[in-house]
This record gives C-alpha cells, sequence and structure tokens, in this order.
C-alpha cells in the first residue's frame, strides 16, 4: 500500500515480527461455517472424521455472511481463514474478484458429480439451505400459513424475526404484498419494485427484531421474544429433535439457494484446505449429513441415500420444491451491493 | 445525627435509604440472576428453570470450546499483565521524579489507552497488524491487551509513590546502598501494593477484553470473552451461563484481593505517618 | 553531578513504555487518522490514468487519450487485487461501481482498436457518462476530503461543489446525534441512580459503607459481557422483569424491553453506574459532614442545607463521574450491538462495520477522527471548566 508506511519499511517490520513471532506458519487449516446446528452436523460428519483419516488439526470458526469480511481479510493481507462456507452471490462476486483459489474438479469426481447449482470455478457446492416462515407451535395457536400472515399484526400481535440485510427479506417482502413466486425477481427488478418491498418493511418495522446470525431466530422463538421468524428451517427441525421444541415450518413461499465450499486466497493451508474440500463433498460423507443438519446436500449419490424419514423435512425434497422460490444468484450478484448499501441505511435510522 | 430531624426530614432520610437499597439491588440482582440459569435442565436461557443439572458446566469442561477459550486467556492475561506490570511500573517510577512539561505529556500519553475509545484502538491496530502478519496472533493480542493494562499500573504505582516518604530511601542511599539496593530494600515493599493491585487491574483488563480482541483474535486464540460474545449472538447455549457464573466467581476473588490491599496500605500509610 | 544521573535514569526508565506506547498506540491511530485523508488505490491500479484525470477540467468527458490509457490499465491489472482495492474504492462513491468496472475489465477486446470511449461505452453505458469519470477524478488522489464529507453525510457533486448526499443515503450525522443522545440520557440517569447512592455511602460511618462499597465494585469488576448476557435473560419477554411487572399486575401483555432503545439504556446504565459513584463518593467523603451540620445548627433544614451547602461541594465528583461516563458511553459498542435494534447502533458499531466488514478504511478513520474530536474537546471543556471553578474543595 502507498500511503501507508514505505513499502520496504513495512517490509523489514513484518519480517522481523515474523521472525519473533513464529506464529504465522504455525496456524491450523480453520474451517469457518454458519454455527448452530449446521455446523454441529459438520463437526460430526466432516471435520472429525476428516482429522481422525489425514491426521491434520482443523480448526474452526464461524460467521454469518457478507463479501466484505472475506474481502478485508484477503486484502489486508494474512486471512486467518482457509475454507469458507459462502453464499452463492458470494462466491460469484468474490471469484471475479480473484478473493478465492480455483477448484480442481478432476480431483472431485467431475462436475457431473453434482448438482449444477453446486458447480463453478471458484467453489464446490456444500449444502441446500431453506428460509422459511417459522412458529412455535405451542404458542400460537392459530397457524400462519403465508408470508401474508407474518405482515398480519392484528391476527397475529407481537414481534417478527427477519435477517438483518437485504437478501431473501426484500423477496419476503413482496411475497407478503400479495407478489406471486414466479413474479418476485420481475418486481424486484424494477426501482419501483424495490421501492414496494422497502415500503411494507416499513409497514412492519415497529415490529421487527433483526437476527443476524443463525442460531438467533430458535432463541427468539423460544424465549417468546418473536410469534413468528422468517428463519433457516434446518435449525428449527435440529430444536424439534433436540430440544423437543414445537417448531413448524411453513414451506410456502420458503426461499432456498446453495452454499458452498470456498478455499481463501493466499491461505497458508492451501493443499489441505483443498483436501478438506475433498472430503466434505464425497458421497459416503455427504450422504450422512442431511439426518443430522436437516439440510440437503449436493452430490448427487449422496443426495439419493438420504433417509426418507428425513427427505420430507429437507428443502430439496420435491413438495417443498413445489412451493418454494430459488435465490436468484443472477439478481443479487449484480445488486448484493446497492441493496446493502440502502438496508443499511434504513435499517440504522 | 446529632441533631433532632423533623419528621419529614426523618421520612426523607428513609426515602433515601429505600431508594438506595433499590440501586444497590439494580445493581447486583442483575449479575447474581444468571447463577441459577447455569443449573438449568433445559437448553434455552429462560426462566422458569425445567429443573436442576450441572450439564451446563459439564459442557463447558468437556466443549472443545470453553476451556480452550478459558486457558487462551488465562495465558494472554498473564503475559499482558507481566509486560504491562513492569513497563508501567518503571515509567510511574520515573515519571515521579521527573516535573513540568515533559512529566504532563508523558502521563498523558501514558493514560490516553484508558480515555480513546476501544473500537478505535482496535480497528487501528487491525489496520497495522493485519500488514505485519499479527492478526489472528498470540502475540498481536498480548501486545494489544498490556498496551490496554498498562495505564492501571501506572495510576496504581504512582498513587502508592505518592505518599511515598522520600527521605527513607535518601537515609538508605546516603548510609552507603547502592541504588539498587536502596531500591530493592526501600522503594519496592513500599510501592508493592500498588503494584500488585496495578497487576490486577491489568489482569481484570485483559480477562475482561472483548472488543480489540473482536479485531485481532483468530479462531486459535479465542478468549473467554470472545467465546461468550459469541455464545449470545451466535451459537446459544446455557454453558454461556456457566461461563457467566466462573467469570463472576473470579471477579469476586479479584475484589477481594484488591480490598485486602487497599486495607494494607491504609495500615502501612497510617504506620508510617503516625511514626514520623 | 549528583543531579544529572538520576535525571539520566527516570528518562530510560520511562522510555520502555513511552516507546511501546508510541509504537502500539500512537502509530497505528496516527496512521488510522491520516488514512482519511490519503486515497492511494486509484492511483496504484491506473498511476497514468489518475494523472490524466487530474489534468481533465472536469467539462464533457475526458479526452480520448485519457480513455485509450484507461483501457491498457485496466488490461494490465485484471485478476490482481489492485483493480479489487480500485473498484472498492469506487463502489464506495457510486454503489454498482465494482460490478462495471470488474466486468468491463473481463470484457475488454483482447487488441486496441478503434475508438477508446466507444469500447467502454459498447461495454457499459455508463462509461459515456460525465459522473462515472468526476467519480474517478474524485479518487485520484493522493489526499482527498471525500471520507471527511462522507462521515458527515456530504459529498461533491460533479462540478466539486460540496453539496448533501441522497436522503436514502445519509446515515452518520443520524447515527453521531444518537450516540450524543444516548450517551446524554445514560449520563443523566447514572448521576440520579448514582448520586444518592454515592451520597448515603459517604455519610454511613466506615464500617457500613465498606462493605457497601464492595457491593458496588463486584458489579464494576465483573465482565461487560457477563452483565449484558445477564440483561438479556432479564428482559427478554418471558424474563424475570416481564414476570414480575405481571405478578404485581401492573401490566398485562409483557413489555418488548430488549432489542429496542430501552434495553440499550437499561443495560449501558447498570454497565456505567459504578464509574458515576465511585468519583461522586470519593469527592464525598472529603466533604464530610461538619459543613452540613454547621448549616443545620445555623437552623437551615437537612435538605436546605444539603442543597446550599453540599451539592455544590460536591460538584468535583459531579464533574468527574459525568465525564468517565459520557466519555466511556460515546464510544461504546458491545453492549448495543448485542442487546439494540437496528436504529440503536451508536458510531462505533460503525467504525468496526467499516473496518471489519466492508474494507473502507477511509470512512473508519475519518469516523474514528470525529469520534476523537468529540472525546477530546468534552475532555478539554472539562478540564478548563474545573479549573475555571477553582480546585475542587
Amino acid at each position: 500500500m502507498t500511503g501507508f508506511l514505505p513499502k520496504r519499511a513495512m517490509g523489514l517490520l513484518a519480517l522481523g515480527v515474523s521472525l519473533i513471532a513464529g506464529s504465522a506458519s504455525a496456524r491450523d487449516l480453520t474451517v469457518v461455517a454458519w454455527g448452530g446446528s449446521s455446523q454441529a452436523a459438520q463437526r460430526e460428519v466432516y471435520y472429525r472424521p476428516f482429522t481422525e483419516q489425514t491426521r491434520v488439526p482443523l480448526l474452526e470458526d464461524s460467521w454469518s455472511g457478507g463479501l466484505g469480511i472475506l474481502r478485508t481479510r484477503v486484502q489486508a493481507g494474512n486471512p486467518t481463514w482457509d475454507v469458507v462456507q459462502v453464499e452463492s452471490d458470494e462466491l460469484q462476486l468474490g471469484c471475479d474478484e480473484g478473493l478465492y483459489e480455483r477448484i480442481d474438479w478432476a480431483a472431485l469426481g467431475g462436475r457431473d458429480a453434482f448438482m449444477p447449482e453446486a458447480v463453478s470455478d471458484c467453489g464446490v457446492g456444500a449444502v441446500v439451505w431453506s428460509v422459511g416462515l417459522t412458529y412455535d407451535g405451542s404458542r400460537l395457536r392459530d397457524a400462519p400459513a403465508s408470508w401474508a400472515d407474518f405482515w398480519n399484526t392484528q391476527r397475529f400481535p407481537g414481534q417478527r424475526t427477519l435477517r438483518r440485510g437485504p437478501k431473501y427479506t426484500l423477496e419476503i417482502a413482496l411475497m407478503s404484498d400479495g407478489v406471486p413466486q414466479s413474479e418476485v425477481y420481475r418486481v424486484l427488478r424494477t426501482p419501483a419494485g424495490v421501492d414496494r418491498a422497502f415500503r411494507r418493511l416499513d409497514q412492519l418495522r415497529p415490529n421487527i427484531v433483526w437476527w443476524t446470525a443463525g442460531a438467533q431466530p430458535g432463541q427468539l422463538l423460544a424465549s417468546g421474544e418473536v410469534v413468528m421468524a422468517a428463519a433457516y428451517t434446518s435449525r428449527m427441525f435440529a430444536a424439534r429433535r433436540d430440544d423437543r421444541r414445537d417448531f413448524r415450518v411453513v414451506w410456502n413461499g420458503s426461499v432456498y439457494a446453495v452454499d458452498h465450499w470456498v478455499v481463501l486466497r493466499g491461505s497458508q493451508n492451501r493443499d489441505n484446505a483443498m483436501r478438506f474440500v475433498q472430503f466434505a463433498t464425497r458421497p459416503e460423507n455427504q450422504s450422512r449429513f442431511p439426518t443430522l443438519a436437516m439440510q440437503g446436500v449436493t452430490n448427487l449419490r449422496a443426495a439419493r441415500q438420504v433417509d426418507p424419514a428425513v427427505a420430507t423435512s429437507l428443502p430439496t425434497h420435491p413438495d417443498n420444491l413445489a412451493v418454494a422460490v430459488s435465490l436468484d444468484v443472477e439478481f443479487w450478484v449484480d445488486n448484493i451491493e446497492e441493496l446493502t448499501q440502502r438496508f443499511n441505511a434504513w435499517a440504522a435510522r | 445525627m446529632s441533631l433532632p430531624l423533623a419528621p419529614v426530614d426523618r421520612a426523607l432520610r428513609w426515602g433515601l435509604i429505600t431508594l438506595c437499597v433499590t440501586i444497590l439491588a439494580f445493581l447486583l440482582v442483575p449479575v447474581l440472576a444468571v447463577i441459577p440459569l447455569s443449573f438449568n435442565a433445559g437448553s434455552f436461557l429462560t426462566y422458569p428453570l425445567a429443573g436442576f443439572s450441572t450439564r451446563w458446566y459439564v459442557d463447558f469442561y468437556t466443549s472443545a470450546r470453553w476451556l480452550p477459550s478459558l486457558s487462551n486467556s488465562l495465558f494472554i492475561g498473564s503475559i499482558a499483565t507481566l509486560i504491562a506490570t513492569l513497563l508501567g511500573t518503571a515509567a510511574a517510577l520515573g515519571l515521579d521524579r521527573m516535573g513540568g512539561i515533559p512529566r504532563q505529556v508523558l502521563n498523558a500519553v501514558f493514560l490516553l489507552p484508558v480515555v480513546v475509545p476501544v473500537v478505535v484502538i482496535g480497528s487501528s491496530l487491525y489496520a497495522l497488524f493485519a500488514r505485519l502478519g499479527l492478526t489472528g496472533s498470540y502475540l498481536g493480542l498480548i501486545l494489544a491487551h498490556a498496551l490496554l493494562g498498562a495505564p492501571f499500573v501506572v495510576i496504581t504505582v504512582a498513587a502508592t509513590l505518592a505518599g511515598f516518604d522520600r527521605s527513607l530511601l535518601q537515609a538508605a542511599l546516603s548510609l552507603g546502598a547502592t541504588p539498587l539496593e536502596a531500591f530493592r530494600r526501600v522503594t519496592l515493599p513500599l510501592i508493592l501494593p500498588g503494584v500488585v493491585s496495578g497487576a490486577i487491574f491489568a489482569f481484570a483488563t485483559s480477562f475482561d477484553e472483548i472488543v480489540v480482541t473482536l479485531f485481532l483474535a483468530g479462531p486459535q486464540q479465542r478468549t473467554l470473552p470472545l467465546q461468550m460474545f459469541d455464545g449470545v449472538r451466535e451459537q446459544i447455549s446455557p454453558a454461556i451461563t456457566a461461563a457467566a457464573t466462573l467469570l463472576f466467581l473470579v471477579s469476586v476473588g479479584l475484589v477481594g484481593v484488591i480490598e485486602l490491599l487497599r486495607r494494607r496500605t491504609e495500615r502501612l500509610r497510617g504506620a508510617a505517618s503516625s511514626g514520623s | 553531578m549528583r543531579r544529572t544521573l538520576p535525571q539520566l535514569s527516570n528518562w530510560l526508565l520511562v522510555l520502555p513504555l513511552f516507546l511501546f506506547s508510541a509504537g502500539i498506540f500512537v502509530a497505528p491511530i496516527a496512521l488510522m487518522l491520516l488514512r482519511s485523508v490519503q486515497d492511494p488505490e486509484l492511483a496504484a491500479a491506473f498511476p497514468r490514468t489518475a494523472a490524466e484525470l487530474a489534468r481533465w477540467d472536469g467539462q464533457d468527458l475526458p479526452r480520448p487519450e485519457a480513455m485509450s490509457t484507461f483501457i491498457t490499465e485496466l488490461r494490465g491489472v485484471r485478476g490482481t487485487d489492485r483493480i479489487s482495492f480500485a473498484a472498492n474504492r469506487l463502489n464506495a462513491d457510486i454503489s454498482g461501481f465494482r460490478s462495471m468496472l470488474l466486468r468491463t475489465a473481463r470484457m475488454l477486446p483482447q487488441a486496441d482498436g478503434g475508438d477508446a470511449a466507444e469500447t467502454l461505452r459498447r461495454i457499459d453505458a455508463r462509461w459515456g457518462e460525465r459522473s462515472t469519470w468526476t467519480a474517478m477524478r474524485r479518487a485520484s488522489g493522493p489526499v482527498t476530503d471525500y471520507f471527511l464529507l462522507a462521515a458527515l453525510d456530504l459529498q461533491r457533486d460533479d462540478d466539486g461543489a460540496v453539496a448533501a448526499v441522497p436522503a436514502e443515503r445519509a446515515v452518520f450525522v443520524g447515527v453521531f446525534l444518537r450516540t450524543l443522545w444516548v450517551s446524554i440520557l445514560v449520563t443523566g440517569f447514572c448521576l440520579l441512580l448514582g448520586y444518592p447512592l454515592a451520597y448515603l455511602l459517604a455519610s454511613l460511618p466506615a464500617r457500613y459503607a465498606n462493605p457497601l462499597l464492595v457491593l458496588v465494585l463486584i458489579p464494576f469488576w465483573t465482565s461487560v459481557l457477563v452483565r449484558t448476557t445477564a440483561w438479556i435473560v432479564l428482559l427478554q419477554r418471558d424474563g424475570l422483569v416481564n414476570g414480575l411487572l405481571r405478578r404485581i399486575g401492573l401490566i398485562e401483555q409483557p413489555l418488548t424491553l430488549i432489542y429496542n432503545r430501552t434495553g440499550v439504556l437499561i443495560a449501558m446504565v447498570h454497565v456505567l453506574l459504578p464509574l458515576m459513584i465511585l468519583p461522586l463518593y470519593s469527592v464525598m467523603k472529603g466533604i464530610g459532614r461538619a459543613p452540613m451540620l454547621a448549616a443545620m445548627s445555623l437552623g437551615a433544614r437537612p435538605f436546605e442545607a444539603f442543597l446550599r451547602v453540599y451539592l455544590p461541594q460536591s460538584r468535583a465528583g459531579i464533574g468527574a463521574g459525568c465525564l468517565l461516563v459520557f466519555i466511556s458511553a460515546l464510544g461504546y459498542y458491545v453492549t448495543p450491538e448485542l442487546i439494540g435494534g437496528g436504529g440503536d447502533q451508536m458510531i462505533s458499531y460503525f467504525i468496526a462495520f467499516y473496518t471489519n466488514r466492508t474494507t473502507n478504511w477511509g470512512l473508519a478513520g475519518a469516523l474514528s477522527l470525529i469520534l476523537l474530536l468529540a472525546t477530546g474537546l468534552l475532555y478539554i471543556a472539562y478540564a478548563r471548566l474545573s479549573r475555571a471553578t477553582g480546585p475542587a474543595r
């Protein structure tokens, strides 16, 4: 960086420091996912077995998305993360900016082994997730059935929680306003459609509690802080199973998408990172994931082996896909920056 | 009260006492309310309790995250405290015998890390350390925590020095003691309570520090507060309340030590001033 | 002779901490603040284009030579982090610039040829607009007022005049006012609660006062995170507070006390209250009871004596306590982040946001500068005030 200290002085200083510290080279392989039940499942079927088989120690961290974080880490230098689970738009944008290492598909069993949405130059599909309307059946006797009900504060008094960010929040706002699922992105591609979504959010604003991390909606529902949540469906099913909560999911109008494994550029553990990605996308490993995480998987052979009892609770079940909206990656690649800026300004007011 | 009070004033006084009890309750009850929750059998942070259980303490001790974060906190805290105490004590001794503008300026520089908002310190250090490869390293965190702790050592040592009878040192020197000997025999025992309470302050600062840690720590350097922060925000589990209870007990212990030290100093001061 | 040696040793004692503070504290903050007026990214990626733009008068479009220089340089930095840095910077000014720049770089024809301006315009029509190029000129450095203006919700328009940013992008003035307002409220509540308690503590004999003081110290020493967690637990919908209020019949529906301003205020007052009590107490202990007793023996009622005699004498404690609480509140981060809603975040949140979540060190530096200035001014004002009114006692 020009503008900072002269480059050479900085280099010398860095050299000196790394000699003293010696820590930079000793960092363990670090895998970053989205926390909560999903990461707990990954720990079980990916992290631990990987370390057992390869003897490569593995550190984990969690995050809640946002390409800026990855950009900062790569651009500031010395990224402390190696493998990251990113959303589809983050995959494509980051790939264009050279934030990720390229994937060697031959080592993964070829592109054809995966569902088409999981294949790209910089990443491999990791999970299929969805966000849907959820509520606590033990607290709400009157069952909501659509996003319009989510906005109906007369029939369902109390707070609701939505993710603090424009992605799928704007889609949900439009669906609640009567836009049919097939029309959502056509409307959202017009400036008037975006205004309409924000106006709709304005109406609900006094009743909104924002969540940033995927584990929050469950806590908010359980504590009665909110009556409904736009939440990751997988975590609701996990709470049903593990904590015997009566959380219910409305698949109608849910939004689903694929998350991907990427390896950050400049990773000190590049080779082990790639080994991990290979390990975590092998059919025999992926097939154990849905039962634990209640999320879909991307390797076609693994997807076929899913336990039928679990399958109906997965975003990938045909009945669920039929009433859901597929996240329009192209739309978000083009608009995420601008809409995030507008959303943040709106939310900070 | 030596003067008779009118009934109105007596009512006022009782009002005051009631008010103060309420305020003290406001200060203490929230912290105490967490403790029963840590023995909750259920897995959400809500009252009423689902039953008594020590499962969250077991969780704390067995989980791959909590215990390592505790040892990280202890490790970073102790090294940072050592650095802060050495640097801070030396600086306070030097400052004490300086005067005028240099003293004021240096004093300001040394105390500034307490006044400057931590976020500013955190983000500045992040920008610099990222370039030096010090983000996500123990060294980076230790340096940052030492910086935040040093002012407290300067303050507490300076305070003990302010009540320090300089003639004792003069006497020792005139009796032929080398300066080092005089320091070890005379100065050190007198400032020791200040050094120790400064060190405790520095340790507590590091042990509680979250903002700078948020910027600088990598997953390997996860400290207890960082783990709690993520816990509250991301992976909500009542193990947090178990951690909170343990942290609370640590703070009670530290307050106890500080209180004892304070009394000791007061006693010594009292003895010294009545003796001279 | 005997004087100079200790002088030297004093400096040697002070030196280590001085060097440490200079390296780990003063230098990084100075660099950070400098970032608020530096603009190096664009010139690093497109040095010759930046020079061309500096010569451009800002009317119409830059000369065709400038455009073809730009195309050449753009081709050269494709896929490097320099283009990523430049795109980042331009996108902060005009959102959407990043994708336009990256797409343009990707779609540029391999060989030169034809009209440079036309080539660019075919890839994206915005290259034919003056505002695109004025944005690039604004970013061509090496110094800029862009970030400082942005931190005040201002910008330079295409003609270089300072103007307000569009209403839907204006954030920071509101956030600064909110930060001030929250800090004022927190300071006020702390004084309201802290004063009577400190007064009572100071008036009690030591054998009662000391144990009570320990009760104040324990929360003071307890981690902010422990206390914040505690408030989340207490204030939630099914929490103790709502339960208690419902049981005594004050409310029927549970109140929303968390993820909003109420929760932030309660938790911040709780965290900062000891900072008010401790200085108040130490000043009040110095006042003693004699002046009030004297006033009362002259016929003043206790409350009157308090107002006339005691309150003015405790002014120094009030000043110190309020300053401590206010300055701490200004820079508060953790509690609003965990307990607040979207509309409760204070300036620190945005400094962290622009450092951690989007790489915009210029803006983070500018916001830090304003926060530091506010803190510093307050401190100086306080120092002046306390000097003007004379020593505490």
